[in-house]
């Protein structure tokens, strides 16, 4: 009886978590206008979606998230790697305070990220745009990043950064060939993480995205439903991310776990 | 020097990390070819080092030369050294065969000469035919082999070990320390081997650098080393040895467990005191005659596999150790006898302690960072630099830190057959030696005091 509770309790909160996204899902296969009517199954909202019969703007949008997301994914992994690594050469007590930096901007909310960037960039007198946009991005992906490469360095063996330095290879070389493939595993982690973060994000875009009309995902669906409705399209769009970001997080799991299996041998 | 045959020259070596001394002072020469080995207990300063001849860390002062070369300030990757970690240090992405080959596609070497020096490298290590396997499917004793290849086949013109045994199991140890001579002989080229274990010393080495607290003690053979050790730190710390006070009365005639004894020793000047070290192989044990040269009863006895170890309390009240094919039943009585040459007599490297105080006023005195109380000094002024001396049997120690007037921690036991030797290292970093009877153990955190009557001052 206990066990019987036990499951239920489990499969009701699993059904509440998951029970928005799925009727998205489900009603991503029918034509009807309004969500909840079902009008028969159909694949029309899909190719409507992929065939240019919605507005412009969407698949400008669509495009302009996945470049921020790729340009800050790839830079954040770039600098965050950097910084892991300077971070796990200093000395004790600085090591945790950097980590400690480190780790609070991954606890501030969002929103307040996304106010100070943007009183920032005003009293810096950029204009707020594309730029603006990534450079937001890089700032909160960078520490997620180090977090990634962090247990690799903590991990690796010491003294094979100084035993490609003793078999002759210079500093750059020793990061090349010996440091940077020791950490690629923690760095591709964090470049995933990184990706799903900056495609996810709303409170920050929205402070620094400006307003010359440029739109991200995000931000188009906020100004869709404020307009009274949601497009049709935007439920096939829901369903093929939450796909593609469940299966980046399987990725990521699978590798994790092949590492850890790996280390432990 | 250009035209000197030492591959190795360091010159007056120092290294502090903030205000620790890891190294004192440290001169080392080594001969083109030599299998050196830097021997000591763990933190002495060894493998600070090596890794200072490697380039991994720099030196505060002093010179370090390679071949003729300046190399103080030269990086790792440009000095013609290789090492062997610890640890192996293999690259974990990397087969066997990459590996090994590291060093050379560095160098550019081509395709097929890198081919044929793995092929020849792996086969000095006797590892042929494991080119393409994964580095982390190989045992302890087989990484290490591919982490020499690795780096002799860079052909360098020295190696650097730095306790390359110490991961394996015994059994293992013992047959790469064969290896490792046979390589060393084929190779042709200069070792630098460090290491904590004087078995392993002694059996590689042709010269054994014995180190301790950051300086060197004594550089020998190891048949010097063993046989004529230059202090009790190192009689103590290479083989076992009875390390005993003594007198030297004249030339060739030394007393020590209260009694005379012919030696071989000469130029000590007459009644001076000085160490003496018996191996307990060297004193000759049988039961109770009128011609052994000393007596005693034996208190202990155990078998060690070749020969038995007993504990004789002689009737002068000593305890010694001693080794023999033939065992005494604890509680027999035996009487010794030991050669003269067998008795090494070693100066004592101080009779007392000795600071440099300043007076603070009539009755206190500041030594080891701390007020003392002392006699009434009439002729001394407050402010004035003194000289003080404390002999060792003066010093107390106490187990609760709190009751001395500073603290320190007892960093090296001797026992002198009828009471220990120690060294005790301040907070402050100075070292005091204070003989008891007391039992402490390494490491153990005392109090220090002296009663004022002890503390003999005078003017600096």
């Amino acid at each position: 009886m206990k066990k019987f509770f036990a499951q239920t309790y489990l499969w009701l909160l699993l059904a509440m978590l998951y029970a928005p996204i799925l009727i998205i899902a489900i009603f991503s296969f029918t034509e009807a206008k309004v969500l909840g009517n079902w009008t028969g199954f159909s694949t029309k909202l899909y190719t409507s979606l992929f065939s240019g019969g919605v507005h412009h703007s969407l698949l400008t949008a669509i495009e302009n998230t996945f470049i921020i997301a790729i340009i800050s994914a790839a830079v954040s992994t770039l600098l965050g790697s950097i910084a892991a690594i300077g971070i796990f050469n200093l000395h004790h007590k600085k090591k945790m305070v950097m980590n400690t930096l480190n780790n609070i901007p991954m606890l501030n909310p969002d929103i307040i990220t996304g106010i100070s960037l943007f009183l920032l960039f005003v009293s810096l007198g950029i204009t707020q745009g594309y730029t603006t946009v990534v450079l937001a991005h890089i700032t909160f992906c960078t520490p997620y990043v180090v977090l990634c490469v962090m247990p690799r360095l903590q991990q690796m063996n010491p003294n094979i950064y100084e035993a490609a330095l003793d078999l002759g290879a210079t500093p750059m070389q020793a990061l090349r060939k010996v440091l940077i493939p020791e950490l690629k595993p923690g760095m591709i982690s964090g470049f995933i993480l990184a990706f799903t973060l900056s495609i996810d994000d709303f409170a920050v875009t929205i402070f620094t995205i400006g307003t010359e009309g440029l739109e991200t995902l995000s931000t188009y669906i906020y100004a869709d439903a404020r307009k009274g409705g949601l497009t049709p399209e935007l439920r096939p769009l829901s369903t093929i991310i939450f796909a593609t970001v469940l299966l980046l997080l399987i990725v990521i799991n699978i590798r994790s776990a092949r590492n850890k299996k790996q280390s432990n041998a | 020097m250009k035209d000197s045959n030492f591959i190795i020259e360091l010159n007056h070596i120092s290294k502090r990390f903030g205000d620790k001394v890891v190294l004192d002072d440290v001169s080392l020469f080594v001969k083109k070819g030599e299998f050196v080995t830097i021997l000591g207990p763990s933190g002495c300063g060894k493998t600070t080092l090596l890794r200072i001849l490697a380039g991994f860390g720099t030196a505060s002062e002093g010179e370090i030369r390679i071949a003729g070369e300046q190399m103080t300030d030269i990086p790792p990757h440009l000095r013609p050294v290789n090492t062997v970690f610890q640890r192996y240090a293999l690259f974990p992405h990397l087969n066997v065969y990459d590996n090994i080959a590291f060093g050379l596609k560095l160098k550019k070497v081509k395709a097929d000469e890198i081919d044929m020096r793995v092929r020849r490298a792996l086969k000095m290590v006797g590892m042929t035919d494991y080119e393409w396997r994964d580095v982390n499917s190989l045992s302890g004793g087989q990484q290490q082999r591919v982490a020499i290849a690795r780096a002799i086949i860079n052909q360098p013109q020295v190696l650097l070990l730095d306790e390359p045994l110490a991961a394996l199991d015994l059994k293992m140890r013992k047959d790469m320390q064969m290896e490792l001579k046979q390589m060393h002989k084929e190779l042709g080229i200069t070792f630098v081997y460090v290491t904590h274990d004087q078995e392993e010393a002694l059996t590689l080495s042709d010269t054994i650098v014995v180190m301790s607290e950051g300086r060197v003690q004594q550089i020998g053979t190891p048949i010097d080393i063993y046989n004529e050790p230059s202090n009790a730190f190192v009689a103590d710390f290479i083989g076992e040895s009875n390390i005993l006070n003594g007198t030297m009365i004249k030339d060739k005639a030394v007393s020590f467990l209260g009694h005379e004894f012919e030696c071989v020793d000469k130029g000590f000047g007459e009644n001076t005191p000085v160490d003496v070290v018996i191996r307990p192989e060297d004193i000759y044990i049988m039961a109770r005659t009128d011609s052994g040269m000393f007596n005693g009863v034996v208190q202990s006895c155990i078998f060690k596999g070749v020969h038995y170890e007993m504990t004789v309390n002689t009737a002068e009240g000593y305890e010694i150790m001693i080794q023999d094919y033939n065992a005494f039943e604890a509680g027999q009585e035996v009487s010794m006898i030991i050669k003269p040459s067998d008795i090494h007599v070693m100066k004592k490297e101080r009779l007392c302690n000795s600071f440099d105080g300043v007076m603070v006023d009539s009755t206190h005195v500041e030594i080891l960072g701390a007020s003392f109380v002392c006699a009434e000094q009439a002729d001394i002024e407050g402010g004035e630099k003194v000289k003080v001396e404390v002999a060792f049997e003066k010093i107390e120690l106490m187990d609760n830190k709190d009751d001395g007037v500073v603290e320190g921690d007892v960093r090296f036991i001797l026992y002198k057959g009828d009471h220990y030797h120690l060294t005790i290292r301040t907070e402050n970093g100075d070292n005091l030696y204070v003989n008891t009877c007391d039992v402490w153990d390494d490491r153990d955190i005392v109090g220090i005091k002296i009663q004022p009557e002890d503390l003999k001052i005078t003017k600096a």
